[in-house]
């Protein structure tokens, strides 16, 4: 009897992008360096100073759900629905012939439902209690993709919300391989975020990391000497993880491998002490057991706050030497989706590597003294193995190593 | 002013106006005696159908309602109680 730990692999993907709704959209836009940051639609934003957003084009939940469910969903959960049944689809797994306590789902959520709560709130302040929605008991709440995805498909087994903001999209995806590890088949897992709302985005606002540059080109600009913060966006994906004994017997078609993970948390401030970003990235090497010099690309956090863009690039430069490995982030196409970012740069990592192409960083001109070997213009490459990382608001640091035959 | 009632259209349209409906459940059939249960509804469902039906019609429902209220005839029996006990408008 073998006691090797069981692999965790994606046979799925669900995405929704600000530049692509669906993984063939999404990835012809992104290989292309095709952006979707424009000036807010879903609000006017002529009040706020920040006033771009990358906002996911063309989805009109009615064509996908049943009205059953409109009437108690946020528009993450939609999204986060039907990004779901998508990935089963391309997994080709089918809920209903899979034993009920043999499939999970764990998402991470950074904001839950604002939207939703938005319009509940106004109810309550306006017109009175008796005006709020029943379903304001759960449509907010940060759980509640995971439990609508699981109703919906009959997905009994482990099941949870991670929240450590951006970097939650990477911790769900660790979790899910946690409980692959303990023996369920198959988890639905990563995150879709959108709270793109005015409720929403005066909370981002508050945080003092937004760009109020108002030109897209010149707007989300990591590792830039122009950066001048990020643009807020909704999105994500859902990733189907198996053990890797599950594909096989379903004879599933194999994306890649969750092949290590790590998470560390920075110090507090003041303490003189280094930020967790380097140990994070190597606990997720030595997890996968690899070593730097077997990193073919990294998906960068990119936050384009100077300070933050600094930590990331002395990380990366610790662990892998100046200019030592090629740096992307496809998400200056996008925006910062949130808990739904790492997810989608999985996702773009493991369809980087099917096509051997690392996507481009657009718009930005890098910052010479970053020391990074940043990709600017899609580069072709053999790619096997990819490292993304993830940063959290208040300390969170997460890294995930995905490796593809 | 005649008595203001409450029918089971008026239902089917707070029900969807709630809660949407199931596209397997046929909500224009014969549904009088039906759980709202086998209808899709769950208590929540319930729950928001009778906040909607206490703003519109200005009546109160005992929270109650929702659990002994299994189907539509029961729910028009207690929703119209009500409605007969109002001081009818002069």
């Amino acid at each position: 009897m073998s006691t090797a730990i069981p692999r965790t692999v994606v046979t799925g993907l669900g995405i929704a992008a600000p530049n692509g709704l669906g993984t063939a959209d999404y990835w012809a836009a992104t290989r292309a360096g095709k952006s979707g940051i424009a000036r807010i639609t879903r609000f006017d934003p002529s009040s706020y100073p920040a006033r771009l957003a990358g906002e996911v084009p063309g989805f009109h939940a009615a064509d996908h759900l049943p009205n059953r469910l409109l009437a108690q969903t946020d528009r993450m959960t939609r999204l986060a629905l039907v990004a779901a049944d998508w990935a089963l689809a391309d997994a080709g797994a089918v809920p209903a012939d899979l034993p009920a306590y043999d499939m999970g789902v764990v998402t991470a959520s950074s904001s839950g439902g604002f939207e939703f709560g938005q319009g509940e709130l106004r109810n309550l302040w306006s017109r009175g209690s008796q005006y709020v929605s029943a379903y304001q008991s759960f449509a907010w709440f940060y759980a509640v993709n995971s439990g609508q995805i699981s109703i919906r498909n009959g997905m009994k087994g482990p099941s949870g919300v991670v929240v450590s903001d951006q970097a939650g999209g990477l911790d769900a995806l660790a979790h899910a391989r946690r409980q692959i590890r303990k023996g369920t088949r198959l988890i639905m897992s990563g995150s879709i975020d959108a709270s793109i709302c005015p409720w929403g985005w005066v909370a981002q606002l508050a945080g003092g990391r937004l760009t109020t540059e108002q030109e897209p080109e010149r707007a989300y600009l990591p590792f830039d000497a122009a950066a001048s913060g990020h643009v807020p966006a909704e999105g994500g994906a859902l990733l189907v993880l198996e053990s890797e004994r599950s594909a096989a017997e379903r004879g599933a078609r194999v994306y890649g491998e969750i092949a290590g993970y790590g998470a560390t948390f920075d110090p507090a401030p003041g303490s003189g002490r280094p930020p967790g970003l380097r140990k994070a990235i190597e606990i997720a090497l030595a997890d996968a057991g690899v070593d730097a010099g077997d990193v073919d690309v990294v998906f960068a956090d990119a936050a384009a706050v100077p300070e933050l863009d600094r930590a990331e690039a002395d990380a990366l430069n610790a662990v892998f030497g100046p200019h030592g490995v090629p740096v992307t982030a496809p998400k200056t196409m996008t925006g910062r989706l949130y808990s739904g970012a790492a997810p989608l740069d999985v996702a773009t990592a493991l369809l980087a590597a099917r096509d051997g192409l690392v996507p481009a960083t657009t718009n930005v001109d890098p910052d010479t003294s970053y020391d990074l070997d940043l990709v600017t213009d899609p580069r072709p490459a053999d790619l096997h193995t990819a490292l993304v990382l993830a940063r959290g608001e208040c300390g969170f640091n997460s890294a995930l190593v995905v490796r593809t035959p | 002013m005649p008595t203001q009632s409450f029918t089971l259209d008026d239902l089917r349209r707070v029900l969807l106006e709630a809660a949407g409906a199931d596209e397997n459940v046929d909500l224009d059939g014969d549904i009088l005696d039906t759980d709202f249960e086998e209808l899709s509804y769950e208590s929540l469902a319930i729950l928001e159908t009778c906040g909607r039906i206490e703003r519109e019609y200005g009546i109160s429902l005992d929270d109650s309602v929702v659990t002994e209220a299994k189907t539509p005839r029961a729910l028009l029996s207690l929703v119209n109680t009500q409605l007969a006990g109002l001081p009818t408008a002069a």
